[in-house]
């Protein structure tokens, strides 16, 4: 091995490394997946270069592999997010992820007269545009697109 | 449709809507049918609406069943912060349908899953009101003598007109053909637009009051200034929308104007005494389709 890329956040021997989050999401995502509430080893890494997406961020959680329901509910806000599953320090699988039929919880409906804006209610949405995110309200029936979502 | 709520227009099947107007006519043809005399039905109005809640009414003693409930949030433990399903949870514990009209938009749907008992939605804010839908739909086949194959005008605000796109979506199951009479502002939303061009129904779009020889039914609709972001806009098309008795010679003979009422101008009162104005018997076959409703639900009919 001539070229040796040299890493901006350490490598780990088994879990997952979420890749090509945008920089805004990383946040956002951590709290989706409730990363900020386990007690595994986590390192992430934000504002990095990617040619792609401008920038990036990456985040490495140790000993812990997603179920697909689970890492869906970051597609809204990281749709082009890639996974690495590690295992012994090498890639053993790749996953993408993907806009689910239904979101349930996560988004907060936008419309301030919508009554899950008033009661302890779970929002519920029934995707209607996974390309342009449109989501519909289960409740109030408004369409919310991606720039009106509120996390 | 037994035990089924009727939370917006889009629940029922054509079949169902078909029903429902079916019986509704039973009832305008012999009225007092008291038919539901062990039954108590819960009428929760969180706003005041007179309209509605006295049509219900009316509607409910007609059909022999018992009222309970209040005609304002403000008497009741709302203001004290009780949550919607709490005060849910309780009434449908007390009676057998609840009729509820609340200002906050899906409290319909809501409440229709904590209930144990069917929610007749009587409007839930700017979001849906399908009874109103279901006594326009009343409205036209009886005049019209069929709901198949109509031209149909909307005209007015057609973006923020819930009244109008519930309607659309019911006449949808008809093979209707659609002209839309809106200022730019207030055009029907492209959502509606795409919908109909999915389903391959006819549709034209026009900024002034015109073709209306066209119509079997006119069907108009407040434009309410505080809908506009810009005032001068309003000032501008605010008279634009107004359908007088000199407009009407040229209509067919059989075709007749629709509104859900209340209206402030935009149907002259020189109309009123047009055999085509058909909007004080619209409010009066409300009745009868909620009678037709409630019965369906319960299952009576």
């Amino acid at each position: 091995m001539a070229f040796q890329k040299h890493l901006q956040v350490n490598a780990i021997k088994n879990g997952t490394v979420i890749d090509h989050i945008p920089a805004e999401s990383l946040f956002n995502v951590i709290l989706i997946l409730g990363l900020d509430k386990i007690s595994n080893q986590i390192t992430f890494g934000t504002n990095l270069e990617s040619g792609r997406y401008g920038k990036k961020a990456i985040i490495k959680v140790a000993d812990k592999f997603f179920e697909k329901d689970e890492i869906n509910k970051i597609s809204l806000i990281a749709p082009h997010a890639k996974l690495n599953i590690i295992r012994n320090y090498a890639v053993s699988e790749k996953k993408t992820v993907e806009i689910p039929d239904e979101i349930v919880g996560i988004v907060k409906c936008f419309n301030p007269k919508c009554i899950t804006n008033h009661e302890e209610i779970i929002s519920h949405f029934e995707v209607k545009n996974k390309q342009e995110v449109a989501l519909k309200c289960k409740y109030c029936e408004k369409i919310m697109t991606r720039k009106e979502l509120i996390i | 449709m037994k035990n089924k709520s009727l939370v917006s227009i889009n629940d029922y099947s054509k079949e169902e809507i078909l029903h429902v107007l079916n019986i509704s006519k039973d009832f305008e043809n012999n009225k007092n049918q008291p038919l539901l005399s062990d039954k108590i039905i819960a009428s929760l109005f969180f706003e005041p609406s007179t309209r509605t809640r006295l049509s219900f009414d009316t509607a409910i003693n007609r059909l022999g069943a018992r009222v309970v409930g209040f005609t304002d949030s403000a008497s009741t433990s709302t203001v004290k912060g009780e949550s919607l399903k709490d005060t849910i949870k309780m009434v449908s514990n007390y009676s057998d349908l609840i009729v509820m009209r609340h200002p906050l938009e899906g409290s319909a749907r809501y409440a229709a899953e904590q209930s144990d008992v069917p929610i007749i939605n009587a409007g839930d804010g700017a979001n849906q009101h399908p009874t109103q839908t279901l006594l326009d739909l009343y409205s036209i086949q009886k005049t019209q003598g069929t709901l198949e194959n109509l031209t149909i005008f909307l005209i007015g605000d057609l973006k923020y007109g819930r009244t109008v796109h519930s309607l659309l979506m019911a006449m949808s199951h008809f093979n209707p053909t659609f002209f839309f009479v809106a200022p730019e502002e207030m055009r029907m939303p492209k959502e509606y637009r795409l919908f109909l061009e999915q389903k391959g129904i006819e549709y034209f779009e026009q900024t002034k009051m015109e073709n209306l020889e066209k119509g079997d039914i006119l069907y108009m609709t407040r434009v309410q200034k505080e809908r506009f972001s810009d005032l001068l806009e309003f000032e501008r098309v605010k008279n634009s929308y107004i359908i007088k008795n000199a407009m009407l010679e040229n209509t067919k003979e059989t075709m007749r104007i629709l509104h859900p009422l209340p209206r402030v101008n935009e149907i002259d009162v020189d109309v009123d005494t047009n055999p085509k104005a058909y909007y004080f018997k619209q409010a009066e076959n409300g009745v009868y389709v909620r009678m037709g409703i409630i019965a369906a639900i319960l299952g009576i009919k």
